[in-house]
């Protein structure tokens, strides 16, 4: 499979078989740990929006893997400020470092860049639209802990309208044979441009308000935070904040083999008593992030084939 | 259909714009800048039409429409058609189509996008004709008729 030079822009982009090959390859180097296969590479880190997770785990990734690191976390200190465009600093860039990773607030951003940069480009997240490594990781983590990606119950639980996460991961998971539950307040269900593409792809999924409703089924629950900066109106906020709350009083519900997971930060969709629990999966799927990240750092620079 | 016949004949050479939707006939007129023209131009509007009711017809004297302004016709009066006429007859006639790929007509209805804050050429790929439904290549947003708009 050839994934030299190509751009990781958007989950849609992938097809099952390189989406399984990326996981494969992200095993083999958890499992096989190469501190020296980028050695001698940069990485250009242009976080033009700030990010903690994403951009940590990208830089250690790419430190772990012997190579070297270059960037800026925030637009505040770059010729941004000066009115350079993307295209002028992506073209920049693309001199100075062997792969691009960014992350932009505007949607399309990693798409543009991808056209002006000659070496490949990550995104990192661009607005609310793509963020690729973020879905790998999360089925890397499904596979890992279930041992398989097909035949499993898979709760969304939350902001399933304005989650980008959720809706990467349920795109993705339309390639694979799972059952979706997407459990959401009314206000908050999943965009019919996302359940259209289920039904298109004849995945089978229901919506619920109730979470009680359906938790003892679930094999996977992906709980999300409801984004307070999604609301205007700060009334409408607390309707909906804390409206699913996960602690130790559900274990009783949760099927034995449940795991939980959440791209973070979490507020109080997840209490801390339950981290310390079999179910727990949240941290485990951050640390995922190197290995999927380190994956497809290697596979685009064709360091690893 | 003399009335007709006649209307089509009257330019030496030029092209017809026909069965365009009555209340589409002013964009039309707007997408081919006919104000900004020195062309012989006719505009029809509410004429008798048996598969639209009342249809518009804009006749431009002296010029041929490029691919895009077919296209972009076709964006906005799925239902019109073409006639290119030369020494008064018509050589030509066909429906506009919708393409499939639209490149740099139109906006993209998301202010958050990339192509509304850098200056880049924009494109969309039809996902659906009929309402018509189109998808922006860089935010991927997708875009229904009503929120359709030329650059």
């Amino acid at each position: 499979m050839e994934f030299r030079n190509r751009d990781i822009v958007s989950i849609k982009d992938f097809t099952k078989d390189e989406i399984l090959y990326v996981l494969k390859t992200a095993k083999k180097l958890e499992s096989r740990p190469n501190p020296s296969l980028m050695k001698g590479r940069v990485m250009a880190s242009l976080f033009f929006e700030p990010s903690t997770r994403t951009r940590l785990s990208f830089e250690s990734a790419m430190t772990r893997l012997g190579g070297q690191v270059i960037g800026f976390s925030e637009p505040g200190n770059t010729s941004l400020k000066k009115g350079e465009t993307l295209w002028d600093t992506i073209k920049m860039a693309e001199q100075y470092a062997d792969v691009i990773v960014m992350r932009h607030p505007v949607e399309g951003a990693a798409r543009l860049a991808a056209e002006a940069s000659g070496v490949p480009i990550i995104n990192g997240g661009d607005g609310a639209n793509q963020h690729p490594t973020q879905t790998l990781l999360d089925l890397y983590t499904i596979q890992k802990a279930k041992g398989k990606i097909d035949g499993l119950n898979i709760g969304f639980l939350g902001d399933l309208k304005y989650g980008r996460t959720v809706h990467s991961l349920a795109t993705a998971l339309t390639h694979f044979n799972s059952t979706l539950y997407m459990i959401s307040p009314e206000a908050l269900k999943m965009p019919e441009s996302y359940t259209e593409e289920l039904d298109r792809k004849k995945v089978k999924y229901y919506e619920e308000s109730d979470l009680m409703k359906v938790i003892g089924k679930l094999d996977v629950l992906y709980a999300t935070r409801i984004q307070k900066e999604r609301f205007p109106d700060p009334m409408e906020y607390k309707k909906y904040a804390g409206v699913y709350k996960l602690d130790k009083s559900m274990l009783p519900h949760f099927k034995p083999t449940l795991k939980i997971m959440h791209p973070l930060p979490r507020v109080d969709e997840i209490h801390p008593e339950l981290d310390n629990t079999p179910h727990a999966l949240y941290f485990e799927q951050a640390g995922n992030g190197i290995p999927v990240r380190q994956a497809l750092l290697a596979l685009v620079t064709g360091r690893i084939k | 259909m003399t009335g007709k016949t006649l209307k089509i004949s009257a330019i030496m050479d030029g092209t017809v714009i026909d069965h365009i939707s009555a209340a589409n006939t002013f964009r039309v007129a707007e997408i081919l800048n006919i104000k900004g023209s020195g062309n012989v131009v006719t505009v029809g509007m509410n004429l008798e039409s048996k598969s639209l009711g009342k249809k518009g017809l804009i006749k431009i004297g002296g010029r041929f429409l490029t691919k895009q302004e077919v296209d972009t016709i076709a964006l906005f009066a799925p239902e019109a058609s073409i006639n290119i006429i030369k020494n008064f007859e018509v050589t030509q006639k066909f429906r506009v189509e919708i393409p499939d790929i639209i490149n740099g007509i139109i906006k993209c209805a998301n202010p958050n996008c990339i192509t509304n804050a850098e200056r880049t050429k924009t494109n969309f790929r039809v996902l659906d004709k009929n309402p018509l439904k189109i998808k922006c290549h860089y935010c991927e947003r997708v875009i229904g008729k009503e929120n359709i708009e030329l650059i």
